[in-house]
C-alpha cells in the first residue's frame, strides 16, 4: 500500500500504524482519541453550528473553517470536532483526521483518497461496520471543502 | 460450585433472579477476592471496541461482541474451538460464574450473555445497570488490565436450537408471537436502519407480519437497570399482548438490541421458550420472498403461509 498520494502528515500516521501489530494499533487509535482537541468555546455552546456525520456509531459533529496563510493568499482548513468520551473509537478517528488534515490547504483535503481510512490496517480489529464511520467522516469533511466558496 | 446468587427483593420478583447482580452486590463481591482463583469471572463487553480501554471495572476483561463472538467469514458466532479458547483466555472455566456488563444499558453485554448461552453456559449472569449505572455511583474504574490465569474450557459444541431463530423457523413461527425490539421508524419502514446509525443496507423496510413493536429500550429504566416485574408485565403482556407460556422469537436488525428483550422475557418473566432471531431485518429485510408488513399496524399473517 503506498502512502505517497497522502499529505505529509496524513502518511506519517499512515505509516505510525502500518508499523504496528494489529493489537497495538489499537492502542494508537485510543491514543488519538485523547489527544482530539476540543471546539473552542463559541462551537461548544452552539452545535447547531457543527453537522451530525450520522454515519458514525456515536454521536460525533464536526465543521470546518478557513483562514488566510502567512501570506494572506493560501487559504488554510481548520477542522473541529466533538464526540462524547464514551466514544473513543470515534474520537480517535477524529483524532487522525484532525492531526493529519487540519490546516492543509481546501487542494490537499480534496486529494485524500477516501479509501484511505483503510490504509490504517484497522478494519479487522475495529470490523468493516465501525471503519463506515470513519470514512463518512472523511467523505463529510471533503464535501464540505468542496462547498467552500471558490478563491479568487 | 457457583457463586452465590444475590437476595433482594427486586431481583426475587423476577423469575430468574440468579441471572441478575447489582453494582452493590459486585463491590461487595471484588472487595471479598471473588476474582481470585477464576470462580468469578467479570466480562465488560460494549459497542465500542475501544471503551474498555478507557477505563473498566477492576479484574474485568473484554469480550468484544464483533470481534471475538462473530465469525469472521461466514455470517454466524464462533464455534467450539474458538469459544473454548477464547473463554479460557479470559480466565473463564465452564463452572465459573460469568458476571457481563457494558455500555448503553447492558445491550451488547445481553449479546454476549446470549452467545454464552449458546455454548450452554450455565451461570452467566448480567450486572444490573451495567457499566453507566457504577460509574454513575463513583465506583472505581481502572486502565489496568488483569494479568489472569487462563481457564480450562472444554470444546463445546453450540446448541443453537432452544434460544436462537433461524429465517425458516422464524417462516414456521408465523401466527405465533413475534416482538420486533427497533425503533418505531424501523418497525413502520421509514427507515431500515437505526436513527442515527449506519445504514446496513436493507432493501425493504417494514416489519414481519403481526410482531409486536416494543423498542429494546422500553424495558430499561433511567439508570439503565431493568424495570420491576409489574413494568415489564405491562409492556409485554398488556401491550404487547404476550400470554404466559407463548412461544415467542424477537429481533432487531442484527440480533444485539433483541438479546437485551430476550434477557427479560426469558429470564426476567420467566417464558421457557423465548428465541432471538438474529438474523433479523438485515437478512428479512433483503431475503426474497418473505412477507413484509409496512405501517404501525401489526398486519396479518399471509394466507396459505
Amino acid at each position: 500500500m503506498t502512502t505517497s498520494a497522502l499529505p505529509a502528515a496524513l502518511a506519517e500516521i499512515v505509516d505510525d500504524f502500518q508499523a504496528l501489530e494489529e493489537a497495538e494499533r489499537l492502542q494508537l487509535l485510543l491514543e488519538f482519541s485523547r489527544e482530539l482537541p476540543d471546539p473552542p468555546a463559541r462551537l461548544q455552546d452552539h452545535p447547531e453550528l457543527m453537522e451530525q456525520v450520522v454515519e458514525c456509531q456515536s454521536p460525533l459533529f464536526l465543521t470546518i473553517e478557513t483562514e488566510s496563510g502567512d501570506s494572506g493568499s493560501a487559504e488554510r482548513v481548520r477542522l473541529f470536532f466533538k464526540a462524547p468520551p464514551e466514544a473513543p473509537t470515534t474520537r480517535g478517528f477524529a483524532g487522525v483526521l484532525h492531526e493529519g488534515l487540519d490546516g492543509l490547504s481546501p487542494a490537499e483535503i480534496l486529494a485524500v483518497p477516501d479509501d484511505m481510512p483503510e490504509q490504517l490496517g484497522l478494519t479487522r480489529a475495529i470490523t468493516p461496520l465501525r471503519m463506515r464511520g470513519m470514512t463518512a467522516m472523511l467523505g463529510r469533511i471533503k464535501r464540505k471543502v468542496a462547498e467552500l466558496p471558490q478563491q479568487g | 460450585m457457583p457463586y452465590p446468587v444475590e437476595q433482594n427483593e427486586k431481583f426475587a420478583a423476577y423469575a430468574h433472579p440468579e441471572r441478575l447482580v447489582s453494582t452493590e452486590w459486585l463491590a461487595a463481591a471484588l472487595d471479598a477476592g471473588a476474582l481470585d482463583g477464576g470462580k468469578l469471572v467479570l466480562v465488560e463487553s460494549d459497542e465500542d471496541v475501544l471503551l474498555y480501554e478507557t477505563g473498566h471495572i477492576p479484574g474485568a476483561v473484554k469480550i468484544d461482541w464483533h470481534t471475538d463472538l462473530n465469525d469472521e467469514v461466514t455470517r454466524d458466532y464462533v464455534d467450539g474451538a474458538a469459544f473454548a479458547a477464547l473463554a479460557a483466555a479470559k480466565g473463564i472455566s465452564r463452572d465459573s460464574t460469568v458476571v457481563i456488563y457494558g455500555d448503553k444499558s447492558n445491550w451488547w453485554a445481553a449479546y454476549a450473555l446470549w452467545v454464552f448461552t449458546l455454548f450452554g453456559h450455565e451461570d452467566v449472569r448480567l450486572l444490573d445497570g451495567g457499566r453507566d449505572k457504577w460509574m454513575a455511583e463513583g465506583r472505581p474504574l481502572t486502565t489496568d488490565k488483569p494479568a489472569g490465569t487462563p481457564g480450562d474450557y472444554p470444546v463445546v459444541e453450540r446448541n443453537d436450537a432452544p434460544i436462537r431463530a433461524f429465517k425458516d423457523d422464524v417462516l414456521a413461527h408465523l401466527g405465533k408471537p413475534l416482538i420486533d425490539v427497533r425503533s418505531a421508524e424501523e418497525y413502520t419502514g421509514q427507515r431500515t436502519h437505526m436513527p442515527a446509525y449506519p445504514e446496513e443496507g436493507a432493501l425493504r423496510g417494514g416489519h414481519i407480519p403481526t410482531a409486536a413493536s416494543i423498542p429494546w429500550a422500553r424495558a430499561a429504566a433511567e439508570d439503565g437497570t431493568y424495570r420491576n416485574r409489574g413494568e415489564l408485565e405491562a409492556l409485554y403482556l398488556d401491550e404487547a399482548g404476550l400470554t404466559p407460556g407463548d412461544d415467542v422469537v424477537a429481533y432487531c436488525r442484527i440480533g444485539e438490541r433483541s438479546s437485551h428483550t430476550w434477557f427479560a422475557l426469558k429470564y426476567l418473566l420467566g417464558f421457557d421458550s423465548v428465541r432471538n432471531y438474529d438474523g433479523s431485518w438485515t437478512e428479512w429485510g433483503n431475503a426474497v420472498r418473505v412477507p413484509i408488513v409496512k405501517g404501525a399496524d401489526r398486519g396479518t399473517v399471509p394466507v396459505g403461509k
